[in-house]
């Protein structure tokens, strides 16, 4: 299946490149600041740090301090800097060191940066991608630890995607940024390949060297199955496509759909993959109710509730902040282990 | 001794009264030799502890660094070199007051009576922990002596008004201290918590740790004024700034801001210029670091010993013994820690509601 749309060229392909997804994230990053004058980036230690994520490495030493701004712990001023500097006609790109962190910047959020378009009926551009860590795992505790995007993707005006892989992660990036509205672009920690935290073997993809769009609003099927669907995003897809492989052993065939985006999300995919395997299990790294995996079983519902061969589960953080203690983050956390239980589960 | 700076009064149209009282007799007179050696006890308490935490910390993460794995997973924020705020502010505090602190908060803990056992086991994520492992090192809730913390910048500010408020509306004359780094002073909750806690003259001590740095954020870069006390007068309350990390300056300007407060005067501020000794989390390279070479000579742990064995306050053994009664006070902390379990998955999900 491919994930990014071929580049045009078709002479000699250049080998194969394996990059992280943060040095693809700071490969889309550069080739639209290369592109385009009005694209910069701002944060906090986005600048010598390279990004506490690795999410701006080498940028400010290739694009300078006038486009590469370390900012003072000031999101709600930051933020709104990146909205107002967008209706000016600027490409900002604002990262907010933690999704956990939009508590102090929320106003500018989602009553400025996401509203704004449709309040000045649509007279007012606001092209902001909105870059932030997301996800748990490694003990950093309740503030430091959640995904979030359920609620970002609950708001409107914003649109929300969440890369999973390093091609994703580049082509997503460049979509962000060329995009006339808001984009929230949420990358998980343990995805990016960070020599610091535990990786997965998936944190490492090829890249292609150009630039490329990988088209927000689409998902992707990145494991074809025919017994049972698991829709996910980010970290997640990881776990997904192991348990997958593991489970083939045992001859269960199954799907895994990467969202990529939440807004726009791609409603169609899902139900067209749950239309094949009768089977839904929904993983989801952020709090359970009211969020994405409702979401995902309420399009199959409204479309055609007989869609499902047995009742959909749903594998998500049950409704409690993440706790520090390693065993008890590990039991809220949709590891593999679960993930491979709820597709037992639907398997009967 | 110390450069103390206080800011602007006259300008802003403040009472002489307004000011921390600064008698200068006082000021220049020694602080008593038992008071001096409890300011000693209490970093070189706070120094083991921190060294402790930092080797347990990495013991079991090598080869390779890895950030979730070991006995004591997650960020590790270490306050060495904060010594001096802490063991200087707390003197003047009972357990009935309240102390709010920042993703830095051990000293503070330590220096305000926070039962040191429970709080290494929190630290571990053990059930006996303060919060049963829920919270962890950022995170650390003892009630017993009114401490809380956060690990959102700036955010621990506004409830200790609240705590400040609920001590005089009940008649007491508890008073609540808010600590924040200097990067945290950027914030609006800090801006926002100064003009209602003057507003309102509730009995609050904002102290501001300036260590020069927010993450690899040095200061210049990124706050407009080279002094917080300013902030102080520009919301209607006395601000001082001390230099040089001087731990008896600390105690002399806490001493005036706590009473402040307690006489129901209203809020103040003190900045101190301190130091982070080490990474802003371990495992930071720390290679923006511009300060490296200097960090070890300022270190206010020696400084402070040599200060008092000249001055006849301190000698050899009585140093020796202080750091074998922190070494073995510690000891129990970690030992109380390493026997408690960890907590059962089966209660994961408790205590999100009362
Ligand atoms: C609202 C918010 N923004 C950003 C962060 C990330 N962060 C954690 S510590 C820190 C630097 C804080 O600097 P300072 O207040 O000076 O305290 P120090 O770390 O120096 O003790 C930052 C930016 C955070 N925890 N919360």
């Amino acid at each position: 299946m491919t994930v990014v749309e071929e580049p045009a060229s078709k002479a000699a392909p250049p080998p194969p490149r394996r990059l992280t997804m943060a040095k693809a994230m700071v490969e889309g990053i550069a080739a639209e600041m290369e592109r385009d004058p009005s694209v910069f980036y701002l944060g906090e230690d986005v600048g010598a740090y390279g990004g506490i994520f690795s999410s701006t490495t080498g940028l400010l030493e290739r694009f300078g301090p006038e486009r590469v701004l370390d900012t003072p712990i000031s999101e709600t001023a930051f933020m709104g800097l990146a909205t107002g500097a967008a209706v000016e006609g600027m490409r900002p790109i604002v990262e907010l060191m933690f999704a956990d962190f939009f508590g102090v910047c929320m106003d500018q959020i989602y009553n400025h940066m996401a509203k704004i378009h449709f309040e000045s009926g649509g007279n007012v551009k606001v092209p902001v991608v909105l870059t932030s860590a997301v996800g748990g795992g490694y003990s950093d505790g309740a503030q430091h630890s959640q995904c979030l995007w359920g609620t970002f993707a609950h708001l409107p005006g914003m649109k929300v995607v969440i890369p999973s892989t390093p091609a994703d992660a580049k082509g997503l990036m460049i979509s962000a940024i060329r995009d006339d509205n808001p984009v929230i672009y949420l990358f998980h920690k343990g995805a990016m390949g960070l020599a610091w935290m535990t990786k997965t073997r998936r944190a490492l993809g090829e890249v292609p060297p150009e630039p490329y769009e990988t088209p927000i609003g689409k998902a992707a099927v990145v494991r074809s199955g025919r017994d049972v669907t698991v829709v996910t995003v980010s970290l997640s897809v990881h776990y997904a496509l192991d348990v997958a492989d593991e489970l083939a052993t045992d001859g269960i065939d199954v799907e895994v759909l990467d969202l990529r985006s939440l807004v726009p999300l791609d409603r169609d995919a899902i139900v067209e993959s749950v239309g094949r395997t009768g089977r839904l299990v929904v993983v989801d790294e952020d709090y359970q109710s009211f969020g994405m995996s409702a979401e995902v079983m309420a399009t199959v519902a409204e479309r055609d509730p007989s869609l499902f061969a047995v009742p959909p589960v749903r594998v998500a953080v049950p409704d409690v902040p993440i706790p520090y203690a390693r065993a008890l983050e590990q039991t809220v956390l949709p590891t593999p282990e679960r993930i491979r239980s709820a597709v037992r589960q639907v398997m009967g | 001794m110390a450069a103390i700076s206080q800011s602007g009064f006259s300008q802003s149209g403040f009472s002489q009264s307004d000011h921390p009282r600064s008698d200068d007799s006082e000021a220049d007179r020694p602080l008593e030799g038992s008071v001096r050696l409890d300011l000693y006890r209490t970093m070189v308490l706070i120094r083991t502890y921190e060294e402790r935490i930092r080797q347990e910390y990495h013991a079991d993460k090598t080869p390779g660094f890895d950030i979730g794995a070991g006995k004591i997973p997650g960020e590790m924020h270490l306050a060495a070199g904060q010594e001096p705020v802490a063991a200087g502010v707390c003197p003047h505090l009972r357990p009935s007051d309240a102390l709010t602190a920042t993703h830095r908060p051990h000293h503070l803990a330590i220096a305000h009576g926070v039962d040191l056992a429970r709080m290494t086991a929190e630290i571990f994520g053990r059930e006996g922990g303060l919060g049963h492992g829920r919270g962890g090192h950022m995170h650390l809730f003892d009630p017993a002596v009114h401490f809380s913390c956060s690990g959102i910048i700036a955010e621990g500010l506004p409830p200790a008004l609240g705590q400040a408020f609920a001590f005089r509306q009940r008649g007491t004359d508890s008073v609540a201290v808010a600590v924040t780094g200097e990067g945290a002073a950027n914030q609006g909750a800090f801006h926002e918590s100064l003009n209602l806690a003057a507003l309102w003259k509730l009995p609050v001590v904002f102290v501001v740790e300036d260590n020069d740095w927010g993450i690899s954020v040095d200061r210049g870069a990124s706050t407009a004024v080279a002094d917080n006390s300013p902030r102080a007068a520009a919301n209607a309350m006395p601000g001082v700034r001390i230099e040089d990390n001087d731990v008896e300056a600390v105690y002399r300007a806490a001493r005036q801001a706590v009473e402040r407060a307690r006489a129901g005067e209203g809020p103040s501020l003190i900045e101190v210029h301190t130091l982070r000794l080490w990474g802003h989390f371990e495992g930071d390279p720390q290679t923006y670091r511009s300060d490296l070479e200097t960090v070890e000579e300022r270190d206010p742990i020696p400084r402070y010993r040599r200060l008092l064995l000249e001055a006849g306050v301190l000698d050899e053994a009585s140093a020796e013994r202080i750091a074998a009664d922190a070494a073995a006070e510690v000891d129990r902390a970690v030992e109380f820690a390493l026997a408690s379990p960890e907590p059962d998955p089966a209660t994961a999900s408790a205590y999100v509601f009362a």
